[in-house]
């Protein structure tokens, strides 16, 4: 076992992961009832961790990193484009970086 | 993966992805918002006569005068099973594919940053590609790909993956009404190709009444198709890059979450469980080792939306 790369069983197991919860859903919610309230927490996980991932990395931004934050989720939200908001807080964070 | 930029595609997730919450067993056309099945009905070209054919009223197949109004009521009708036959074909699938197309660029975009961020934690073009290829998943790689590190944290990577993914539990969930008629192998093998964007349009094209079970299969694999090519491209081309700091590659998977986070906000009701997550994984990343904090606060965000349900 010793001579297995870590990172493809990693990523093998990712996939069985991933598709034991894309295939679970159609084979076993048809055998058991899941509530309404299980449903509204399944729902809500991914955008809490999001959350969770970006406190401790905008904590760490510091004044360069916050600024070019903000302006990522201005044009995020206004143009629904996500390559020109990518664009701009990575601009914003080099030049940033290089003003302060 | 979660992204795109069609207004079209960005209105009709929200629905799709609420009635997904109340769909069990049953289809329950009613907790549509008729406003969606029409919008989707209307421009698209009506299903093909011969699948009609086997409505309930054959009067109704009949009416080649106005299409929509009779999907509309054939859906919305009383009657036991409001579900024609499904089929498994290659015109399904192929309708599945062109549709899903315009939207895979889209995915292509956040493939090729996913790419070069796996670079940058240390995979080689090689692994990414083949993660993207097997795996499938992109809010789950992209959060791999964060907390990636050498030795890698396998258990840390492999059980946010699958926190990150209990959603398409609901998602697979939602397809049983429809892809409980066909054989268990075009079943199964279909849902790997599940993702966000495909899973969206496929909802819209069953509810449709169209009855194409390889919609699902066709449209994945375009987006499979464009995600794994762009991985691709974005692993070869981030290799070149030597020093990621000086063009704000460190910042890039930060901007990530930030869009991903714009993207999963569904209004003033996220404020609550995302400020609870958000202190909870504060107070965790301080005190306690490793990437718990991922989960813990991610779970407290979860559990407090569920703890609210009730209003």
């Amino acid at each position: 076992m010793s001579d297995l790369d870590p990172t493809l069983v990693v990523i093998l197991a990712m996939s069985v992961t991933t598709y034991a919860t894309k295939a679970g859903g159609l084979w076993l919610l048809g055998r058991i009832d899941l509530s309404d309230r299980a449903a509204t927490a399944l729902r809500a996980l991914p955008g809490a961790i999001v959350v969770s991932l970006l406190v401790p990395e905008l904590a760490r931004a510091g004044l360069p990193g916050w600024t070019a934050a903000a302006a990522v989720l201005a044009v995020a939200r206004r143009t629904d484009s996500v390559l020109l908001a990518l664009a701009v807080g990575t601009g914003a964070v080099v030049s940033l970086r290089f003003l302060l | 993966m979660r992204q795109e930029q069609d207004p079209d595609h960005a209105a009709e997730t929200i629905p799709a992805t609420e009635a997904a919450a109340t769909t069990e067993a049953i289809p329950a056309p009613e907790t549509t918002p008729t406003t969606e099945a029409t919008a989707r009905t209307e421009p698209s070209e009506p299903p093909e006569p011969s699948e009609l054919g086997t409505s309930p009223e054959p009067t109704e197949s009949t009416d080649t005068s106005g299409p929509a109004v009779s999907i509309e009521s054939t859906d919305t009708s009383e009657s036991v099973d409001p579900i024609e036959s499904v089929s498994f074909s290659l015109s399904g699938a192929s309708a599945g594919f062109v549709r899903a197309t315009p939207v895979a660029l889209g995915v292509a975009g956040y493939g090729i940053v996913f790419g070069v961020l796996s670079g940058q934690a240390g995979l080689s073009a090689a692994e990414a590609t083949l993660m993207s290829a097997t795996v499938l998943a992109g809010a789950a790689q992209l959060v791999a790909v964060e907390l990636w590190a050498d030795p890698v944290p396998a258990l840390a990577v492999v059980g946010t993956t699958l926190v990150v993914n209990l959603r398409y539990l609901l998602m697979g969930a939602a397809l049983r009404p429809w892809f409980g008629r066909l054989s268990p192998a075009q079943a199964y093998a279909s849902v790997f190709f599940t993702a966000d964007e495909n899973w969206a349009l496929t909802m819209g094209e069953l509810r449709s009444g169209s009855g194409r079970g390889a919609f699902l299969l066709g449209s994945g694999l375009a987006i499979w198709t464009f995600w794994v090519l762009a991985t691709l491209l974005g692993a070869t081309a981030g290799g070149v890059i030597d020093d990621p700091a000086r063009f704000g590659l460190d910042f890039v998977l930060t901007a990530v979450f930030l869009t991903l986070a714009v993207d999963l906000w569904e209004g003033r009701s996220s404020l609550l469980p995302w400020a609870c997550a958000a202190v909870v994984a504060a107070v965790s990343a301080h005190h306690l080792p490793g990437y718990w904090y991922v989960l813990c606060g991610g779970l407290t965000g979860s559990l407090v939306e569920a703890a609210r349900h009730d209003e």
